[in-house]
């Protein structure tokens, strides 16, 4: 996906695999931080968190967690807030529709992003990705 | 009376015996049938299995029907033998009929290939309705199924399974789908359409076994591959019961032999529909069965001229979502010119084969819009050179008058059932018919495959002279179906939660426009007893609040028809300074918005006000605004203020498809106006003017009026039934007045104010269950659906700088 948006923190994973663990193949440390338990987030439904200066939309897909900013490309609408709909979300305000897999807007078409950050699950727990931390 | 015995109540056999029935008493009539069911439409079953119709409504004669005609019915009869001879008809149990005419209307049984394992449990064939009945309590969700042939039957039996939740693959022994019907590359464009829907097709391969051990487990196919399985459906063609013809010595070649007028080679016995073959063709399709029925029963009436020539069969798919229509020919060949026109990207494909200048054949796959145009040049033979260079443009005429005025009278609108233009206009004319429905009721046109209800519904229009409008369009692309469609399939299979309606219907994904509008019709289905699922609802309905443009939320207690009280206010006050609000304002339905509050803060809010949700940020009831009326107004002729309060009381914490705004006035100055409102009612001197569907929004539109009652109860009581009547017909998201000018006021006043009174007491009883149920939403900060309803999730652990 090309540029970012918003660019402020435009984080260095996005678009990258979910569940890395290949922190080899990146040369900067990856940061794991453990962030609530599974049962916070109902299924199919999205919580935000705030994690250092980000705000992270984490959804419940029913089989795995997908965790994006909680920034709508379009004018900062809260994505937590959205209705899932298969592996997209549409943002509350404007129905902006934006893929948790990819952060790429899929709906209307233009080329915008939002950050994604790696999940994985450890004993109940969902823990995020944060890579290094931007330049806040 | 002459004894006349029918063996086979089916389609074609019972046709034949009502339409002899037109021609005068006659005959004494037995019917003998080895199915346990009255006539039904064996066309409609694949509806069936798609959970589109319910297996009693497609009886075509009940049982009082025969007994009305003095017919001798003998139902679960299998006829095993016939004495020529003697003219008796033998059953199975031993009884015996004599006949002096015998019909034969056995139609056809399914073709069972040559596979092993057909005796394991799960493997079915779709023919009856004791089949379908069988299929539909195999299938459900994660069942893997595996219809073995590509053609109608299996196509439309894939489909059915895969409504239900299956997971569905099509194995087709030639190389493309429906090859009787269409050619290779009309069968490679709806190869794509199905497999769009989800279902796999694996053209080219031929299947040897079912293997299981009891049980189905998979398909084996003659390269030795498996498919695992656990449900198979044989639709691999039919074949003609003709045994008990063959065994009696008619002449019987593919089918019972017979001649123009259905005679078979014994003067004393005729066939008729499936079972017969004329001219070397068996007919497979209700259109020319009927043909042969109505034929038959004219000879037998005495009319010794009547001739069956023969038919052209046309054939549709009846998959929702695919469209596939074949007539005539197929394959080019000598003599014959193609025309033809393909869009892969939008997946449309037309194909017209002409000899002489005239139609010899058609195949339509994805746009079969113009197929009756084309059935009616085929069956006319009509000759086309003059529009040689416009058979597929333009679209036919824009004016939807043009085409309808342009058949003859004489021309079959619906095929399947035999009903002409001129059919259609009688009844119209004859009886009151205003919608589709009606006409269906009457005429039984548009009954069998469906296909005609466009050109039925274009000639109600012309005809008609209250003509009302269906209007369907399928709610969104993720599920291709109406509003109306999904209200009888929440109610028909039992779905209670959104999700199950998706995983069934829309591969289980859903979208931000079918999910709330799901949301809502599980609800009024189940009036309240259906399984919430918040994630399927707007956040403003997770959250009771309105979402503003910044993610902070406002709040609107109720304040029931804008009366309150200083003590009130002076709460309202001092929440507001309490959690900062950012701007209280009034608003313009005489209540006080908080504005700019954050999502945690909202249960802290509602408690600290102790009010009930205002549910300014839901499709639901809104409010009733009030002038002060008789109280104090010095031209009030009746107690607004007092009538509004109550009005919402009764409706109040109730969802509906769009918002709900009301008013009631004293008088017809309308201070509140209530002439722009859903639902108004306006004071008079000796009553109360109830009125629904205003507007003052995008568009200005004036209340109609429903009905002039003389007490504030009846006021109220009308208010009420309009109410729940919008609730339970409208579309989700169709205000009131949308929904008023889709029906037509003419109509609601009829199914709510001058309904009869038991259908007016069961609207208002469905309403009091779902208000018994429903609850003031600002009570989920004492009882949240979810711990983390409200609040941000705080981080187990604070990230690393
Ligand atoms: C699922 C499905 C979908 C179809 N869709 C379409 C469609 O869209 N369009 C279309 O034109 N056609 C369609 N057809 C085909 C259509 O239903 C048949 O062509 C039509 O029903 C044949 O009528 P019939 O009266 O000849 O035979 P049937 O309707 O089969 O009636 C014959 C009856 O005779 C009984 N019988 C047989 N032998 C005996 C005996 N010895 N004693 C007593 N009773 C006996 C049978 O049990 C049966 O009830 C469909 C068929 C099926 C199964
Ligand atoms: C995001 C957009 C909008 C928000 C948040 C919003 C919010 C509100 C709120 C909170 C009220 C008061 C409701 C009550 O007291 O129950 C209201 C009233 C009203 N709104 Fe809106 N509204 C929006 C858009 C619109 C639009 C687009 C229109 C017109 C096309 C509209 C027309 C009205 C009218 C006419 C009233 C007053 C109704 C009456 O007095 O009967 N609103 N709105
Ligand atoms: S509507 Fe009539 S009764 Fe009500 S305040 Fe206005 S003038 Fe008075
Ligand atoms: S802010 Fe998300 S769509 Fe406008």
């Amino acid at each position: 996906m090309t540029p970012t948006f918003p660019a402020r923190g435009a984080a260095p994973h996005a678009g990258k695999v979910r569940r890395s663990f290949a922190a080899a193949a990146n040369a900067e440390p990856e940061t794991w931080v453990r962030v609530t338990g599974v049962e916070a987030i109902p299924l199919r439904q999205g919580r935000s968190v705030r994690l250092g200066a980000r705000e992270i939309a984490i959804f419940n897909l029913g089989d795995r967690f997908l965790a994006v900013d909680n920034r709508c490309p379009h004018q900062g609408g809260p994505l937590a807030d959205g209705i899932v709909a298969g592996g997209t979300v549409v943002c509350p305000l404007h129905s902006w529709k934006v893929c948790l897999e990819s952060g790429a807007v899929r709906k209307p078409d233009v080329t915008a992003c939002v950050p994604t950050y790696p999940t994985r699950v450890e004993d109940g727990v969902v823990l995020v990705c944060l890579g290094a931390a931007p330049a806040a | 009376m002459e004894r006349l015995v029918v063996i086979g109540n089916g389609m074609a056999g019972v046709a034949c015996v009502e339409q002899l029935l037109k021609h005068g008493p006659k005959f004494s009539i037995s019917i003998l049938g080895d199915e346990t069911h009255p006539n039904y439409n064996r066309v409609l079953l694949s509806s069936v299995l798609a959970g589109q119709k319910d297996a009693d409504e497609i009886t075509l004669n009940p049982v009082a029907w025969y007994a009305g005609h003095d017919i001798d019915l003998r139902l679960g009869a299998r006829a095993t033998q016939l004495d020529r001879a003697a003219r008796t008809v033998t059953c199975e149990d031993g009884r015996r009929l004599e006949y002096e005419r015998l019909i034969l209307a056995t139609g056809s049984a399914p073709v069972l290939p040559p596979l092993t394992g057909l005796n394991l449990q799960g493997v079915f064939v779709f023919r009856t309705l004791d089949d379908t009945r069988a299929l539909i309590a195999a299938a459900g969700a994660g069942v893997r199924a595996v219809v073995i042939g590509g053609g109608l039957l299996g196509l439309e039996a894939a489909r059915g399974l895969q409504l239900r939740g299956c997971d569905v693959t099509v194995v087709h022994l030639p190389d493309t789908l429906m090859n009787l019907q269409l050619d290779a590359v009309g069968g490679r464009y709806l190869q794509r359409h199905i497999e769009r829907l989800g279902v796999r097709v694996c053209v080219n391969r031929c299947a040897r076994a079912v293997l299981g051990d009891g049980a189905v487990e998979g398909v084996e196919f003659a390269d030795g591959s498996t498919l695992p399985a656990n449900l198979v459906v044989i639709a691999a063609g039919v074949r003609p019961n003709v045994v008990l013809a063959r065994e009696a010595g008619l002449e019987v070649r593919r089918g019972v032999v017979v001649d123009d007028q259905l005679g078979t080679s014994d003067p004393a016995i005729y066939a008729v529909g499936e079972c017969a073959e004329h001219r070397g063709v068996v007919h497979g399709l209700v259109a020319p069965l009927l043909e042969q029925a109505k034929v038959l029963a004219a000879v037998l009436a005495g009319h010794r001229d009547e001739r069956y020539r023969g038919s052209i069969p046309a054939a549709q798919l009846k998959v929702m979502g695919v469209e596939v229509f074949s007539a005539g020919e197929i394959n080019e060949g000598d003599g014959l010119d193609c025309v033809r026109y393909e869009d892969a990207g939008l997946g449309v494909y037309k194909k017209l084969l002409l000899r002489d200048g005239k139609l010899a054949g058609v195949a339509l796959v994805g746009d079969t819009a113009d197929s009756q145009r084309y059935a009616a040049w085929l069956r006319g033979g009509a000759d086309l050179t003059a529009r040689r260079s416009s058979l597929l443009f333009p679209a036919p005429a824009p004016d939807g008058g043009l085409d309808v005025a342009q058949l003859p009278a004489a021309e079959v609108v619906c095929g399947c059932l035999g009903v002409t233009k001129g059919d259609l206009i009688a009844a119209i004319h004859a009886g009151g018919i205003n919608t589709l429905a009606q006409l269906k009721d009457r005429t039984r046109a548009a009954t069998g495959c469906g296909s005609c209800a466009g050109v039925c519904e274009r000639l109600l229009r012309a005809v008609a002279p209250d003509f009302v409008e269906a209007g369907p369009s399928p709610i969104c692309a993720c599920l291709p179906f109406t509003q109306e469609q999904l209200r009888e399939m929440i109610r028909s299979q039992q779905l209670t939660s959104v999700q199950e309606v998706l995983e069934i219907y829309g591969q289980g994904e859903g979208c931000e426009v079918c999910k709330p509008a799901l949301s809502y019709l599980v609800d009024l289905v189940w009036c309240g007893e259906h399984e919430e699922d918040r994630s399927a609802r707007y956040i403003n309905d997770r959250v009771h609040a309105n979402i503003q443009r910044d993610g902070t939320f406002s709040v609107v207690p109720r304040i029931r028809g804008g009366v309150t009280s200083p003590a009130e206010l002076r709460r309202i006050a001092d929440v507001a300074e309490k959690y900062r609000v950012r701007m209280v304002k009034i608003t313009g339905s005489q209540r006080i918005d908080l504005l700019g509050v954050a999502k945690e803060d909202l249960p802290k809010i509602w408690a600290d006000l102790g009010m009930p949700s205002g549910q300014a940020y839901t499709k639901g009831v809104r409010m009733v605004k009030t002038c002060v009326g008789t109280d104090f107004c010095r031209f009030g002729t009746q107690d607004s203020t007092r009538a509004g309060i109550e009005l919402e009381r009764r409706l109040e914490n109730l969802y509906t498809p769009h918002k709900v705004k009301m008013a009631a006035v004293g008088c017809p100055r309308n201070c509140a106006e209530a002439t722009v409102k859903d639902i108004g009612l306006i004071g008079q001197e000796g009553g109360w003017q109830v009125v629904v569907g205003g507007a003052a929004g995008k568009t200005v539109r004036k209340a109609d009026l429903l009905v002039t009652v003389a007490t504030t109860e009846e006021a109220l009581s009308a208010a009420e039934l309009f109410f729940q009547y919008y609730r339970e017909n409208a579309n989700y998201l169709e205000r009131a007045y949308d929904f008023i000018e889709r029906v037509g006021i003419e109509k609601v006043r009829k199914q709510t104010v001058y309904a009869p009174a038991p259908a007016r007491a069961a609207l208002l009883e469905r309403l009091r269950k779902a208000k018994a149920l429903a609850k003031d939403a600002w009570l989920e900060r004492e009882d949240p659906v979810h711990a983390a309803q409200f609040v941000q999730i705080q981080a187990m652990e604070v990230p690393q700088p």
